[in-house]
């Protein structure tokens, strides 16, 4: 062996300078968490000096965090909070669930064959620049209020953005990586499945991601008006009644549950495709 | 073409549409053979055409006009008989070492245990036991082309095609691979010696590998000059130090000189 291989794998990229800092980074980041909590923390100071010490607005149209925090826990208690979780989370399973299965095909075969983009394309980009929330009306019309309303209305946004991201997944395709596979020996069908799937996969999770973002908000978009459960409907609800703490109680959990979603689809990403980090821009 | 020629190259013309419209030549009319068993290195400045010759060779590219024979039969794409080693390394990310290495033999439907043995005789022979589960991306480049090198090499092919496979490599790290490849080369070639065709731009790496440097010129790519290198195998590292080493290596200099000053 030649000392290049001894020194190699935990050297990887010879970045000038990145050994020193090693360090000084290692001691940073067991103090980082600071960083993300920092302003939280004082978003909740001054909303509690706007509310119980100045009282800028009446109490009705803008709750002290301690009433939002018992609102939360009574809202928890009684099951009404988890139920309308339960109800947004079952129909954004669905809607991606369905936009995966057909955006994944329907990007992979307008990715490789050019004739199926071009008999496609013109209708699908026309269709795409339509906000999802546009599709409330005829949507309440064709399926009612209710969960399937929902569920094709979130469908729509979430399909586009996997289809997208499936299409530019294939055109990410290596030129170089088709020639190995090849010249190794690969069948055009061996090319597909080991080739041409595991380079597309990457993106396709990145359209997951962001199609769970994208859905999530008009989950919540359509269950203030289409739908009779749900956090989105529970926030329209509560006011129209003036429970203005319920309504807060109901946006801090979307906000919640969108980024617990982020994280878990990262760390998902991260388990089943470990290849990927040496990919992402440090 | 001799009983002994394994790639016989005859008038292969590469022709594209340039931007101006007129077509530009890539290649124009080289005949080459070579034989088998032969380490042959093509030299050349870029845009000689030489990667557009190994292209070709290999089966990626068609030649517009000409033709190229291997074993007295035309070649027709890819095949696993003609491995490459690209200068990028083309590893698959999403694979570890030993799903690269193994990526030929299952390709070719070989059983995973066969697969298994092969990969690590080759893990083996290019010195990355340790490293069989890493992915590319935790690799050195030098490590990433000793990888590569295995994958092609695992297929076993008669024929290694090398596309400037050390360029991207640091200077020290390179000369390292260059004793690396001929022991590599020697070891594998033990039961039936295997023809390289090996493209660079380094008069001294050409020199250093090969049997015999074909010299290139561009605009129209093409055939410029020819010289056989004198040098007994095995060679050790301290023959890029001898006397005749550099003598040679001023001669092909100078012929590259006067083919860039034309």
């Amino acid at each position: 062996m030649t000392p290049e291989t001894r020194s190699g794998a935990a050297a990887g990229p010879p970045i000038t300078g990145e050994a020193a800092s090693a360090g000084t980074r290692q001691a940073g980041r067991s103090l980082s968490w600071l960083y993300y909590v920092v302003l939280p923390v004082l978003f909740v100071l001054v909303w509690s000096l706007l509310t119980d010490v100045m009282a800028v607005f009446p109490g009705a149209l803008l709750p002290s965090p301690v009433k939002v925090a018992t609102a939360f826990v009574r809202s928890i208690a009684s099951g009404e909070l988890t139920d309308n979780i339960a109800a947004s989370l079952q129909r954004i399973f669905y809607a991606d669930l369905s936009a995966l299965a057909l955006g994944v095909p329907i990007g992979l075969a307008m990715g490789l064959y050019q004739r199926i983009e071009k008999l496609l394309d013109g209708l699908l980009s026309l269709f795409r620049p339509i906000p999802p929330l546009a599709w409330v009306p005829l949507s309440i019309l064709w399926f009612g209020i209710g969960t399937v309303s929902i569920v094709f209305i979130t469908f729509l946004s979430a399909f586009f953005a996997i289809l997208v991201s499936t299409i530019a997944g294939v055109r990410s395709l290596d030129k170089l990586h088709v020639r190995a596979a090849l010249s190794l020996g690969a069948s055009r069908r061996r090319l597909l499945t080991h080739v041409v799937l595991p380079t597309t996969l990457s993106s396709i999770f990145t359209g997951l991601r962001i199609a769970i973002g994208v859905s999530w908000m008009s989950i919540v978009g359509a269950e203030l008006i289409a739908a009779s459960s749900g956090l989105g409907y529970m926030i329209n609800y509560y006011q129209q009644v003036l429970r203005t703490d319920l309504v807060i109680v109901g946006m801090i959990t979307i906000g919640v549950i969108g980024l617990v979603m982020d994280l878990a689809s990262r760390w998902i990403e991260r388990l089943l495709l470990p290849w990927r980090q040496g990919v992402r821009l440090p | 073409m001799t009983a002994n020629t394994k790639i016989a190259i005859a008038g292969v013309t590469k022709q594209f549409d340039g931007a101006a419209g007129a077509p530009v030549k890539a290649l124009d009319r080289v005949d080459l053979d070579i034989a088998d068993g032969e380490f042959l290195a093509i030299l050349g400045p870029s845009g000689c055409g030489k990667s557009s010759l190994l292209n070709i060779i290999a089966g990626f590219e068609r030649s517009s006009s000409g033709r190229i024979e291997v074993d007295g039969k035309s070649i027709d794409g890819p095949e696993p008989n003609r491995g490459v080693v690209f200068q990028e390394y083309a590893l698959f990310p999403w694979l570890t070492v030993t799903g690269n290495i193994g990526f030929g033999p299952a390709s070719r439907g070989f059983r995973a245990s066969e697969i298994d043995k092969l990969v690590g005789r080759y893990v083996g022979l290019v010195g990355l036991q340790g490293f069989e589960q890493k992915y590319p991306h935790e690799l050195s480049g030098g490590m990433r082309q000793r990888c590569a090198l295995a994958r092609c090499m695992a297929n076993d092919p008669d024929i290694m095609l090398m596309d400037e496979p050390l360029a991207a490599l640091d200077a020290l790290t390179r000369v390292a691979l260059q004793d690396e490849l001929l022991r590599i080369w020697s070891e594998a070639s033990r039961e039936r010696k295997k023809t390289v065709v090996y493209v660079t731009h380094s008069i001294d790496e050409a020199i250093f590998l090969s049997d015999r440097i074909i010299v290139m010129s561009p605009r129209p790519g093409r055939i410029r000059g020819e010289f056989a290198v004198p040098f007994s195998r095995p060679r050790l590292p301290e023959l890029r130090v001898h006397k005749d080493f550099h003598r040679l290596s001023d001669e092909i200099w100078l012929m590259l000189q006067v083919e860039m000053r034309r």
